[in-house]
């Protein structure tokens, strides 16, 4: 049994501990909005935040998280209110398909906790998710409106 | 076991899935309805007393945002509220039953809106009608003496009003009018309007359900692998080695060519696959390799027999041999996968007595066909429940021995257990239906003047439509249309310039690589062909490419229209800021007009592009706000494969097996696309999902010559040692 904090809530899990990380999320805990892209950290869907910093939950055995704190997209609002990125997102219309997007607003709102002022050279260093829809200047812009204390909804 | 699909298909406030049961009799009182309840007034709009209005759609949405813009050619012509508008996907099953009420399913070509705007209009006007005609009955009042507007009837002269929910029951009982007559565009409230995404929400939160998050009771979960070499079958496998692992359930083959393990997890799945001792029959495609395949296009390039798409003037190869200066270059273009993000995936279940398939498709109906052919039921037993798509691009169109296909067979292995097949990368981008590959020899002859007067393109490569609707070439005599996208004859491909003596003709060269619908497919190698060329001949007749190009496109003056908009924006003729250089192309594309422009500069080989500019003339915009994602999408798209993209073959299977050897354009290399959306109206609707994909590529391409004296004519760019920064 391996036990897990995940959005503030204690599970168990009866895994492999190699089973990434990702998969235990999606499956066994049923958290669908974490995203299965790759499989290599190449692409950023599976972006969830460990004690508060982005990892590609997709390259992170399960049991190496035992014990940290995990955040998924589920659990970014809080007490009922959208995160600020995720206000952002719904006020500039960033996601096309969608699927990255969840990946593409946890590390979003992990760079805006670590520079609440990003540049674009900081988002360009720190958001490295791939989209295939490319929307690219939507988040662009987004994560511009989150800094500055212009998303609402 | 009757499922309440709502439970894994409405997920989100806007998009829902599946209809109820139930259908118009023609006298009787017998009234379709919605999922909720609601009636249905016409088929393409159903009103909940609550004023809620459930749109169909049956169209795909996979991030172009159809979804939205088909509502609000509905909404237009309604009169309805628009913030009370949520989205209905129809099943095909019930488009069968119904005689096909809701028109083509298929999700592909930029069709959706261009292909139904007038018939979803013509739907929002027949349901304004009949609920005004309810009202007026209500009232016993003249129908022409009430008005609508935003889900509201009024009668003015006895001051009485109500909603459209309130007389939704009565209005559905109403004959259907043919024909109303629909708005002038000048008059549209809501069509052209950059009006938010009806899908957002979901998408924020976590919550949307793409056919990867299906959860249903009694669900089991499979991953599959099918010969590597395409035409391979499987020789045999050991399931006794992986058996007794933890979670399996069940290995079984799938048609003669693939094996799969089922589990109760995916991972349990994946790992006990990934353990599973295959032997395969590679058979004689194992023999192929990528130069094998470029040796057989080349020979093409010089064949004597080729499928002519364009032709004009008299005898080309001899006004090219009596030109005073003759241009001669060959350009290549490589087989690519889409890389969706979601990789494909399908959840499927059978009984002898009804099988159904839930997840992403952009052809509900091709999707339906496959069910039909799997399963063996006939079409009273089948049915497809479409989710979200997490990307389409063309690969999930309708192809024979698909993933539907597989998840059927391997259902009805394990009856009545729902089981959800996921391909991963690693298998989607072994077997994708890959942009079909060509090579091009373009030949050009220029007078004494400088002037272009002979023109021969050859294509030799590969054919979608031989492998997926040979039909189709089949009635062309041999000759696949497609092929032309962007240069053919007539119609929404036609070739931009008039040139007197012309000849564009295609060797087809077949290969064994699976070839399919690529964003643009087509467009995208034929722009870089003609539109590199273009720059070459202009060079060679010492002239201006955009000065040289105006006076061909003489005869083309919406082609001209957003070429000169994108060179007048990124100052062209005017000097580039110091180590910049521009570059810009144009092509007529889905019955839109397209250009874009580009500027970049290059040091040691690392490409940093500043600007793009990209224009489209589809003669409506119905959303500029998605377009304008769209055109900036596209070029994404579109640069990702100039710069990165290539699958090559290796004893006759696909090398690249995910992001790492198949890259993609990362946030810090894409600059903001400047769009110029720029309908000039008319009688013919343009596409803009896939129209402007072919611009990019030509433009940093032309941008690229300029900056390096180097003429490049092979993608991607990794291949040349150059990198994008």
């Amino acid at each position: 049994m391996i036990r897990l904090t995940i959005n503030g809530k204690a599970h168990q899990v009866d895994v492999d501990p190699n089973t990434p990380l990702l998969w235990v999320i999606r499956e066994q805990v049923g958290l669908t909005g974490t995203k299965y892209g790759c499989g290599i950290a190449q692409c950023g869907a599976c972006t969830v935040h460990i004690d508060g910093a982005p990892m590609r939950s997709c390259s992170f055995p399960v049991s190496a998280a035992a014990g940290k704190k995990i955040t998924t997209i589920e659990g970014l609002a809080q007490g009922g209110k959208l995160h600020k990125v995720q206000q952002a997102w719904l006020q500039h219309d960033v996601p096309q398909c969608g699927y990255c997007q969840s990946g593409m607003i946890m590390a979003a709102a992990a760079l805006l906790k670590d520079k609440p002022n990003p540049t674009d050279a900081d988002i360009d260093a720190a958001i490295t998710n791939i989209c295939r829809c490319g929307t690219f200047q939507q988040v662009r812009e987004a994560i511009h409106m989150a800094a500055n204390g212009n998303a609402k909804v | 076991m009757e499922m309440n699909r709502r439970t894994f298909l409405v997920t989100s406030a806007a998009v829902t899935g599946g209809l109820a049961l139930g259908f118009r009799l023609p006298f009787g009182p017998a009234v379709a309805r919605a999922q909720d309840g609601s009636p249905e007034v016409g088929v393409w709009v159903a009103i909940a007393p609550d004023d809620t209005v459930n749109i169909r759609v049956v169209r795909s949405e996979m991030g172009q945002g159809t979804i939205t813009g088909l509502a609000q050619l509905v909404a237009e012509e309604l009169e309805c509220d628009w913030s009370k508008v949520r989205i209905e996907y129809p099943t095909p099953g019930e488009s069968v039953k119904r005689k096909r009420p809701w028109g083509e399913f298929s999700t592909g070509g930029s069709r959706g809106i261009r292909e139904s705007h007038e018939y979803v209009r013509k739907g929002g006007a027949a349901a304004r009608v009949m609920l005004v005609q309810a009202a007026a009955d209500q009232w016993k009042v003249p129908a022409s003496e009430c008005t609508a507007a935003n889900s509201v009837i009024t009668h003015a002269k006895s001051k009485r009003r109500t909603t459209y929910g309130k007389v939704a029951e009565a209005a559905a009982r109403l004959p259907v009018p043919q024909d109303v007559p629909l708005k002038d565009p000048k008059s549209w409230k809501l069509v052209g309007k950059p009006v938010k995404r009806l899908d957002t929400h979901d998408k924020v939160n976590g919550k949307m359900t793409y056919g990867i998050d299906l959860k249903m009771p009694g669900m089991l979960n499979a991953a599959i692998k099918a010969c590597p070499v395409f035409g391979g079958t499987v020789k045999s496998f050991d399931a006794n080695a992986v058996s007794s692992m933890k979670g399996v359930r069940k290995v079984v083959q799938v048609g003669d060519n693939a094996v799969a393990v089922v589990a109760d997890s995916w991972w349990q799945a994946k790992t006990a696959l990934d353990k599973l001792p295959i032997t395969w029959d590679e058979g004689a495609n194992a023999k192929v390799s990528q130069e094998s395949i470029n040796e057989m296009l080349k020979a093409g390039l010089d064949a004597d027999q080729a499928f002519v798409g364009n032709k004009m003037g008299g005898d080309v190869k001899q006004a090219l041999s009596g030109a005073a200066k003759r241009v001669e270059a060959v350009y290549a273009y490589p087989f690519q996968n889409h890389a969706c993000m979601e990789p494909m995936n399908i959840t499927a279940r059978y009984t002898p007595d009804k099988c159904e398939v839930w997840g992403p498709t952009q052809n509900g109906e091709g999707a339906f066909a496959a069910v039909l052919a799997a399963s063996g039921l006939p079409a009273d037993k089948v049915d497809v429940y479409k989710t979200m798509l997490g990307g389409g691009f063309g690969r999930r169109g309708a192809y024979p021995d698909d993933y539907v296909t597989q998840a059927v067979l391997m259902a009805k292995q394990m009856p009545g257990t729902p089981i959800k097949m996921l391909w991963s990368r690693e298998e989607d981008m072994l077997h994708g239906r890959y942009h079909p590959i060509m090579q091009c020899k373009l030949v050009g002859g220029l007078d004494a003047n400088g002037e272009l007067t002979a023109l021969h393109m050859r294509l030799s490569g590969q054919s979608i439509l031989a492998a997926v609707r040979p039909e189709v070439v089949q009635a062309q005599k041999g000759r696949d249309p497609l092929s032309f996208q962007g240069v053919f004859e007539s119609g929404e491909h036609q070739f931009s310039y008039t040139v007197p003596n012309l000849l564009i003709d295609h060797a087809m060269r077949n290969t064994h690589v699976p070839p399919g619908f690529w964003r643009g497919v087509n467009i995208n190698q034929n722009a870089v062909f003609i539109e590199s060329f273009m720059d070459e001949l202009a060079e060679a007749a010492g002239k201006d490419p955009l000065e040289f190009r105006r006076k061909l496109l003489a005869n083309n003056p919406r082609g001209l229209g957003v070429l000169n908009a994108v060179c007048e924006k990124i100052g062209w003729g005017k000097p580039a800021p110091q180590g910049r250089y521009r570059g810009f192309a144009v092509l007529k594309a889905f019955n839109s007009y397209v250009a874009g422009a580009a500027e970049i500069s290059v040091k040691d080989n690392k490409v940093k592009v500043h600007r793009l500019i990209g224009a489209t003339d589809p003669g409506y915009a119905v959303n500029p706000a998605q377009i304008d994602r769209q055109v900036a999408g596209s070029f994404v798209y579109g640069l990702s494969a100039l710069f990165f993209q290539e699958c090559t073959v290796k004893d006759g299977h696909i090398e690249q097996t995910n992001f790492h050897e198949y890259n993609s354009m990362r946030i810090a290399q894409m600059p903001k696309v400047e769009s110029i959306i720029m309908p000039t109206g008319g009688s013919v609707w343009g596409g803009v999902g896939e129209p402007t994909i072919c611009v990019a590529a030509p433009a940093v391409l032309n941008a690229l010559y300029r900056a390096t004296g180097k003429r490049i004519r092979t993608v991607p760019l990794k291949n040349h040692g150059i990198e994008l920064v």
